[in-house]
């Protein structure tokens, strides 16, 4: 099974990538240990959007499915965490809320998938009506205002928001600080391994197949919409589990987290990143939101400007993404300096030729 | 015994009928070619039996089965399998992996990777394997599509105009391997416009002219057939 881990369809493979794996890994477990709280507080952040990254990632990298719903589940399972934290009480309750609320995301990403897939939209059409899917859902949510929005004692509140809701909790130990930071960077790496599992396996292969050329998948036996719901409902998923994840780390969630500039922000991220490796988004991502993070504490138009400008310049400039570009660079040099190392005759010839001319 | 029955199948196109009432059998283990001059339906009837179309009127029985309703995959899951006109390949996926993921549903392991070695050298695209598929020629992007209809080990070998942009040697090739697939009691159902192929290939023939059933029977009477000379080279040629 652990052989899935390396594969045509990703990047990174033999002791040299796992070791620097294993050393990224290290530092990120010891940073808590050197860095201040409000720090680590911040990285905890950082990484509750990674979730949504990699499943954009799936579905339009390796899928072919450009989602514009990322926000849509997000908020889904955000909201979903709020109320049902508030109604099932505090504590170790608040785990089988986060769950529960992934589940909602899921659920609801079937049903919306189904009708698209088997309605036969696809291509830009999927953007269109997962973004009209995720505005619906903003501006319903701005309108629930009234105090006849609620579910239990959970009250829905429009553009204030959502709040009330414990944190993630087991007993009385609140999950906050540097025990989130740990729960987060242990779920990416079971979350990044899982996936780099899915996208090696027999199921990445039809999947991979379904975005090349779909009516060749079919032609191969494969009913490409089920493998192409399956894509979806686990990058929306994924998407829940950031939306899950941020209401329990900041206890509240507003319309604006699912509204048109929250909904563009995977997108930005994912293509700047490297849509079609794993990686390359995850890696970049984080780097875009450390960016962001730091440029919005003194301008968050400016943060935006630039968000903007980044997804100008990797449309123009490199469309399979900079942060891949730079990675098959590094790979294809030092495969080149092992091939001219391993082949000293080689490396003479080509001395001695570029010496005669 | 017939494995294919197409039963008075008909296909409209708004006021075009490109397909009228056809009947066509397909006995287990034989080459039965598709002809006929262009515009005469054949790759419409094509479609119509693998799925791609639905037809406007009459059925289609596999094996004799009732499969006019389903779904081209659910069609390869009972035996057929197909290749099509121009090549459908995955492009940005290396040739070996083209072939891995027809074999992965039938073959696991070292068994699948043996299996794969076999048809890459059957197909002269061993040293090609870790190639893009879209960098191969346009005649190897065709073996490689054959190799992919043949990993699925079907029953029925549905071809559409396979030696398209192929040389005469490529061409030739191509129908030496067919007739040792069919040799292994493969039946194929071939669409072809070259008539040298269909001749080294053939073990009967239906001609299609506007839509409907022309003429049917084994090569030889096909190849005698006036009125089939005439609708392909013209009546002064016939004569």
């Amino acid at each position: 099974m652990f052989k899935l881990l390396e594969g045509p369809q990703t990047l990174g493979r033999g002791k040299i990538f796992w070791s620097c794996f294993l050393a990224v890994l290290a530092g990120a477990l010891t940073y808590p240990l050197f860095a201040d709280s409000y720090d680590v507080g911040n990285f905890a952040y950082f990484l509750i959007w990674i979730f949504m990254a990699l499943g954009l990632c799936l579905m339009w990298g390796y899928g072919g499915m450009l989602s514009f719903g990322q926000t849509l589940f997000f908020g889904i399972a955000g909201y979903g965490y709020g109320v049902l934290a508030i109604n099932m009480g505090g504590g170790t309750a608040t785990i089988a809320a986060l769950a529960l609320s992934v589940v909602l995301a899921m659920v609801a990403a079937g049903i919306l998938g189904y009708f698209m897939i088997w309605g036969g939209i696809n291509g830009i059409f999927f953007g269109i009506v997962t973004l009209s899917a995720t505005l619906v859902l903003a501006f319903f949510l701005g309108q629930t205002a009234g105090p006849e929005w609620h579910i239990g004692p959970a009250r829905l509140n429009g553009f204030n928001g959502m709040k009330g809701m414990d944190p993630l909790a087991v007993g009385d130990f609140y999950i906050e600080g540097s025990a989130l930071y740990y729960v987060m960077i242990a779920l990416i790496v079971i979350v990044y391994l899982a996936l780099r599992m899915l996208v090696n396996s027999g199921i990445g292969n039809v999947i991979v197949a379904t975005r090349e050329n779909p009516q060749r998948a079919e032609m191969l036996g494969y009913d490409v919409r089920k493998y192409q719901l399956l894509t979806f409902v686990i990058g929306s998923g994924l998407a829940g589990l950031s939306g899950a994840l941020y209401t329990s780390w900041g206890q509240f969630i507003t319309p604006s987290s699912i509204g048109l500039p929250a909904a563009a922000m995977p997108i930005v991220w994912v293509a700047f990143s490297g849509r079609s490796d794993l990686t390359a988004t995850l890696v970049g991502s984080f780097l875009l939101l450390f960016g962001f993070q730091t440029i919005t504490v003194y301008s968050q138009q400016a943060a935006l400007v630039l968000m903007g400008a980044l997804l100008l310049a990797t449309v123009m400039l490199a469309p399979q993404g900079f942060v891949l570009g730079i990675g098959k660079l590094a790979a294809d040099w030092w495969s080149g300096r092992r091939r001219r190392d391993d082949s000293p005759v080689m490396a003479e010839a080509g001395r001695l030729q570029s010496e005669e001319s | 015994m017939s494995l294919v029955e197409v039963k008075g199948v008909s296909k409209r196109f708004g006021g075009l009928t490109a397909v009228s009432d056809v009947d066509l059998t397909v006995n287990a283990g034989e080459v039965h070619c598709l002809i006929g001059p262009n515009g005469a339906g054949k790759s419409t009837l094509f479609k119509l039996i693998v799925g791609l179309y639905p037809p406007s009127q009459g059925s289609i029985l596999f094996d004799t089965v009732d499969i006019t309703k389903e779904r081209p995959y659910a069609r390869v899951q009972r035996g057929m399998s197909i290749k099509m006109q121009a090549p459908s390949v995955f492009k940005e996926l290396p040739v070996r992996q083209n072939i891995q993921i027809a074999l992965q549903e039938r073959l696991s392991g070292a068994e699948r990777i043996a299996e794969e070695d076999r048809l890459l050298t059957l197909l002269n695209l061993g040293p090609d394997s870790d190639k893009l598929a879209g960098a191969l020629s346009h005649g190897q992007q065709q073996w490689l599509e054959i190799g992919m209809a043949l990993a699925l080990k079907p029953q029925l070998l549905l071809l559409d105009e396979p030696t398209a942009g192929m040389s005469p040697e490529e061409t030739f090739k191509t129908g030496e391997l067919i007739k040792s697939f069919n040799a292994e009691g493969m039946t194929v159902l071939v669409v072809e416009h070259d008539m040298a192929f269909v001749r080294q290939v053939a073990q009967r023939v239906t001609v299609l002219h506007l839509g409907k059933i022309f003429a049917r029977g084994d090569l030889e009477s096909i190849l005698q057939d006036a009125k089939v000379a005439e609708i392909y080279l013209g009546k002064t040629h016939a004569h």
